[in-house]
């Protein structure tokens, strides 16, 4: 028997108390399996996630809406797959609830864009064309030329571009795309030589004397 | 079991060490070496830079699922620091108009396990401020006292740099400097080409091996997340777990100091009184000596904390210095865009953790109108993409032609969008000053008389404000960024900082360079600590963080922690060997 239960027992069956003991008015913990704490994360820090991991933000609509705005910001093109198969909706939803404040721009802006698309297209964003769709994004993709009436979906829009980029560039697909070869164990030896000729850049003498400087053995 | 039984340990140490970062690992490490037997007490949990359990070195963006946001960690989810400005169940204030913030790393090794390894020893001209411009005050030692352990800091523990034979940026052991990425050549060039100087950097980086028991870079990057191979300077793992392997140091975990204890006849230190953090339950160690190095601001707290009816003012305080003339480095930044660099080749330029080159200090205060120096750290390069990676923008690709020489609008979506974040890669500098305040009797933390931590220790109130001398040099800083960026053919960001944001300026606290509030000096009445960080009022009670410096020079103080703290341990030994303590 879980100590809850035998706490239940206790005050089914009554024995003569008037209150119940202190402890009862306390739950018991919940049954929790112990959790596997992954390299380099805190035992808080690895909770956290899993908790967040078990929650659900967006609805099914706003994430297909989220899948949609997505790809139409980073496409798939001859170099790279789209924003989708790189995995940005799902770390999207995840910063949603990793970082609350992001939670009503990204909700309440969906809510503007199906209101904005009903008005002008009589459907909801992600039931529009695909060409209503990009008459729509071309209206506030652009901050410094929205009409006033646009304004407050460019913001929208660009919340949507910048986290997209940080979900795409991140991912492995986007980290082969935009050329970053670091992260390994190598030997720094400078800029190549042709990179130093192409801009006219050269090294000091001493810096490319071996063992400079000397004395450090000393 | 009864959360507030006092647990007594039967075992008189020689001496009792609080906190495991760069003074307190030195110490541990000096005085195990020397034979005697340490209690080293350190607030958090253990951690080794090698063991799999802690490594974040070499993870991918993607094993986190924020991509190393900075949720959970002030410096994103791979940096070595545990804790942060901000921790569960520690609280501080400040007093209303004021702010300081505290970063607290509570882990083996403290702050050092994440720092940027920039490893710069005071100049003369440091130690004797006042002399020379009449403002701040002199230390009761001069550089001629710690040349000798800054020496020997170089040889055992190794930094990399270069011979200038600048007359306040002393010469060292150095190992050698990598070179420059590209765009430190073009900001060298740039800033050469308008009487600034850049020089390599001076990190304690193994760019070479220089024992058995260290590896040598790897050249990731990375030293934020503290290096699994040894190869940069950690407390943790060049100091604490070497200490511990001798057999002479007793490390305990989870022991939160909440006071050091004093005999009521004799006024000698007795030991210290800490919580476990995991049971709560008060412990109890004894030791012939105390070394307090749990950081500035908490060693000052300890102290104030630790009051008896023969130390009303708290210990080491009759002074009642304990606390004031805390003070952090200044600090301000600018990034700029340098369009040579759009559509750059790609290789691997990760190099050593941050900088490879840098700006010490290049003018006479005398001819300015503030009188403190300031140095200038750089970054940019085609680093590994992280949260945030493309941010803005819309900001950014409305400003500079595309590949047709065609301007758009700022913006966008899409494939030419895409192609933008490409053509954008890797063309950003940053720069930021870090310079010498003035440290001021009216800057301080003191005991909040209505606050206590989870713990139920009473906790700290700060009252921090810069002075004009900090606002004119951070203007200073911003003239200089905007000449430097141009020199190199770039464009400043963002708006030019302003009086109306004092420049730029960092509030208290944010640089994490504090120091000040134990201060050593030749009187009694106006100093906590004499020149070998020995409390005046207390034989055998010593202060090794930067709570002792009388100032911190426009240098990074961990060098001179290490060297102090390895002074003032073989003092100890000396002393009691001498039979003085």
């Amino acid at each position: 028997m879980k100590r809850r239960d035998s706490l239940k027992a206790i005050s089914l069956t009554g024995f003569g108390l008037a209150v119940n003991p202190v402890e009862a008015a306390v739950p018991a913990p919940p049954d929790v399996k112990p959790l596997k704490v992954p390299g380099g994360r805190q035992k808080f820090e690895a909770e956290r996630d899993a908790k967040l991991n078990a929650e659900k933000f967006f609805t099914a609509h706003e994430l297909q809406t989220v899948t949609i705005l997505c790809d139409i910001i980073i496409p798939a093109d001859e170099k790279s797959g789209s924003a989708s198969q790189a995995g940005v909706p799902a770390f999207i939803e995840f910063m949603m609830k990793d970082q609350p404040r992001n939670q009503t721009p990204m909700r309440g802006g969906i809510r503007w864009l199906d209101n904005t698309c009903v008005k002008r297209y009589g459907k909801k964003f992600a039931l529009c064309t695909k060409a209503q769709q990009i008459d729509m994004v071309e209206q506030i993709a652009y901050p410094s030329q929205a009409k006033p009436d646009m304004t407050q979906g460019a913001s929208f829009f660009s919340f949507m571009r910048n986290m997209t980029a940080s979900g795409f560039f991140t991912s492995q697909m986007g980290i082969k795309d935009i050329g970053y070869v670091g992260n390994t164990p190598n030997q720094w030896d400078g800029v190549p030589e042709d990179v130093l000729k192409q801009y006219g850049l050269a090294y000091e003498e001493r810096e490319i004397k071996k063992d400079w400087p000397e004395d450090y053995k000393k | 079991m009864d959360p507030f039984q006092i647990q007594k340990a039967p075992v008189q140490y020689d001496v009792a060490i609080i906190g495991s970062g760069a003074g307190g690992g030195m110490a541990a490490y000096t005085l195990a070496k020397a034979g005697a037997k340490v209690v080293l007490l350190e607030a958090g949990g253990y951690f080794d830079p090698a063991d799999p359990k802690y490594i974040t070195q070499l993870k991918w963006p993607w094993e986190s699922p924020r991509r190393g946001a900075s949720t959970t960690r002030a410096f994103g989810d791979f940096d070595a620091a545990w804790g942060g400005w901000e921790i569960e169940g520690e609280p501080y204030s400040a007093k209303p108009g004021t702010e300081f913030h505290w970063f607290r790393s509570r882990m083996l090794g403290g702050r050092t396990n994440h720092w940027g390894r920039i490893s710069m020893r005071f100049g003369p001209d440091d130690f004797r401020r006042k002399s020379l411009t009449g403002v701040g005050d002199d230390w009761p030692i001069t550089y001629e006292d710690f040349k000798p352990f800054y020496d020997r800091v170089d040889k055992m523990i190794g930094v990399f740099g270069s011979i200038e034979n600048f007359p306040n940026e002393p010469n060292g052991y150095f190992l050698p400097p990598p070179k420059p990425r590209l765009h430190e050549l073009m900001l060298r060039k740039g800033a050469q080409s308008i009487g600034i100087p850049v020089i390599p950097s001076r990190l304690s980086i193994l760019t070479k091996p220089i024992n058995n028991e260290r590896g040598s870079c790897f050249y990731c990057s990375q030293c934020g997340r503290a290096c699994q191979a040894y190869a940069d300077f950690s407390s943790s793992s060049v100091l604490c777990i070497p200490a511990v392997k001798t057999g002479n140091v007793t490390l305990i975990n989870g022991a939160m100091a909440r006071e050091v204890l004093t005999d009521p006849q004799t006024g000698l230190a007795t030991g210290v009184s800490y919580v476990d953090t995991r049971t709560l339950e008060e412990v109890t160690v004894r030791a012939k000596s105390v070394i307090l190095s749990a950081s500035t601001c908490e060693s000052a707290r300890l102290l104030l904390n630790s009051k008896s009816s023969r130390f009303p003012q708290g210990l080491a305080n009759s002074s009642g210095v304990v606390g004031k003339y805390l003070n952090d480095s200044t600090g301000a930044s600018r990034s700029g865009f340098v369009p040579a660099l759009m559509d750059r080749k790609r290789y691997n330029e990760d190099g050593v953790g941050g900088m490879h080159v840098f700006t010490p200090w290049w003018l006479d205060n005398k001819k300015l109108d503030f009188p403190r120096g300031y140095h200038i750290e750089y970054g940019g390069g085609m680093g590994m993409p992280g949260y945030g990676f493309g941010g803005g923008i819309e900001n950014m690709n409305g400003r500079f032609p595309g590949r047709d020489g065609k301007m758009k609008p700022g913006g966008g979506y899409g494939a030419s969008l895409k192609d933008d974040y490409r053509r954008f890669y890797g063309a950003y500098v940053g720069m930021a000053g870090r310079g010498e305040p003035v440290p001021l009797e009216s800057n301080y933390c003191e005991i909040d008389p209505n606050s206590v931590d989870k713990y139920g220790i009473p906790t700290l109130r700060f009252h921090y404000k810069w002075s004009d001398y900090e606002i004119k040099q951070a203007k200073h800083m911003q003239d200089t960024f905007e000449q430097i960026i141009t020199s190199m053919g770039g464009t400043p960001l963002g708006n030019k900082p302003g009086p109306e944001n004092n420049y730029g300026l960092e509030a208290p606290g944010k640089i994490i360079h504090e120091v000040g509030t134990v201060r050593m000096g030749n009187d009694p009445n106006k100093s906590a600590l004499n020149k070998w960080q020995q409390a005046h009022d207390v034989k055998n009670l010593f202060v090794v963080d930067a709570a002792p410096f009388v100032s911190q020079g426009d240098k990074n103080v961990t060098w001179t922690i290490l060297a102090a703290s390895m002074r003032t341990s073989e003092y100890l030994i000396d002393q009691v060997k001498q039979k003085n303590i």
